[in-house]
């Protein structure tokens, strides 16, 4: 959404509590324990909240949004049907399903330190101080790639690691691990001469949403 | 825990999640244990005053500091925070010259061990759309006016990898207990649309 406008300025609620409703945290959690048995990852999770239509994507709130996508990913592998949801408990038998997670488990598994880092036989294409540009690109699914640094100049920042390369990971085509950078732009760079000249902004981005610099 | 909706009547939003919930139970998809798990470790477990803690360990101890900005994730598991969205940190710092602001422009990505769920505006549309086109101006909706010739830097954190900001120590707090300190560290003065409160309005 970077760089969209007319969305008024940002309102902070005072005292939030960490749920609004019941229903924000059984959502959150049933998110959690589905993520195993649905043999889903994290990129196929961001893909199907953010694969909808743009109309639909702002007018539901953030949980609504994480309820649909779920439910999207239960009827895709067969979880749940939609006469499940119609009559709201189950009616055929369940699927064989691996990962079932205990309360125990959940409680481990959140203060477990995953990792996205993957070895790569190749070195680093890019390195830091050097001139990029991020590639004016639009693939038709997941990217992270944003469009308002797509086709502008930047400079490596840092070299992350080799990472999961959530294009491929969020399509179930493999995690496909690619060197990741943090690269900066220019305020003027990325939003024009009007732009405060002491701003800069940067990504993460992985190495092949990255060209050298002419 | 309550609700915090008016009246009695269950909103249709909270009736689709039980009968969700309910299916995945009579399939034996999941423990709801596991399910109230979540709920508890996210309002009880995990939360801001974990990053304070980063904090103010990084404002007594020169040494920890350079640990954190070399390499966070390993600095913050020090203190046992680490899990998920935690997995690849980077600690930025704010000097009197530059400040750092972070976001999400993508979906809602924040590191969830230091600071625990993202309030609503970090979610939010005008936060999304404005950190990084005008982060002085959002700045100001949050009550924070930075000198002009402030250098502004801006994280969108569209990876794996997690911000935490280091903001600047309050000045006359030379001394103070970690735990006095941790006290002015505030969640937004972390991601950087705060500062850390100044000791003489703390008390």
């Amino acid at each position: 959404m970077g760089g969209m406008m007319g969305f008024g300025p940002v309102v902070p609620q005072a005292n939030e509590p960490v749920f609004h409703h019941i229903w924000e945290g059984r959502v959150r959690g049933l998110v959690s324990a589905m993520g195993k048995p649905l043999q889903s990852n994290i990129d196929e999770g961001r893909f199907a909240r953010e694969n909808v239509a743009p109309n639909q994507y702002q007018s539901k709130s953030y949980y609504e949004i994480w309820f649909d996508a779920l439910v999207s990913l239960l009827l895709k592998r067969g979880l749940v049907t939609s006469a499940e949801m119609v009559a709201g408990r189950a009616i055929g038998p369940a699927k064989p399903v691996v990962g079932i997670i205990s309360a125990e488990a959940m409680r481990q598994n959140h203060f477990t330190r995953k990792s996205y880092d993957r070895p790569v036989p190749t070195a680093p294409k890019f390195a830091v101080g050097q001139n990029i540009r991020a590639k004016n690109m639009h693939p038709k699914g997941h990217t992270r790639l944003p469009r308002y640094v797509r086709g502008h100049l930047g400079v490596i920042t840092l070299v992350h690691g080799s990472h999961v390369f959530p294009d491929s990971n969020a399509m179930g085509e493999g995690e496909a691990p690619q060197w990741l950078y943090n690269v900066r732009f220019a305020g003027r760079e990325l939003w024009g001469d009007e732009a405060d000249p002491k701003t800069s902004m940067s990504v993460d981005a992985w190495e092949s949403y990255l060209e050298l610099a002419q | 825990m309550h609700d915090h909706d008016d009246g009695s009547e269950i909103s249709p939003m909270d009736a689709r999640v039980r009968a969700l919930e309910l299916i995945l139970t009579q399939k034996g998809y999941i423990d709801p244990a596991a399910i109230d798990v979540v709920v508890e470790t996210y309002e009880k477990k995990i939360g801001p005053r974990n990053g304070a803690k980063v904090v103010a360990k990084a404002w007594r101890d020169p040494d920890y500091k350079a640990r954190l900005l070399k390499d966070a994730t390993t600095a913050i598991a020090e203190l046992g925070f680490e899990g998920r969205q935690g997995e690849h940190l980077v600690a930025v710092e704010n000097t009197d010259r530059l400040h750092n602001l972070v976001v999400c422009t993508l979906c809602s990505c924040y590191p969830l061990p230091i600071l625990g769920l993202p309030p609503v505006w970090y979610k939010s549309a005008p936060y999304r759309s404005r950190a990084v086109m005008d982060p002085r101006g959002v700045l100001i909706d949050f009550g924070v006016t930075l000198a002009t010739d402030t250098e502004i830097k801006v994280w969108d954190s569209t990876a794996e990898i997690r911000y935490l900001v280091l903001p600047q120590q309050p000045n006359g707090t030379r001394g103070w207990s970690e735990e006095q300190l941790a006290g002015l560290v505030t969640r937004d003065s972390m991601i950087g649309t705060g500062i850390a409160t100044e000791p003489a309005s703390s008390s």
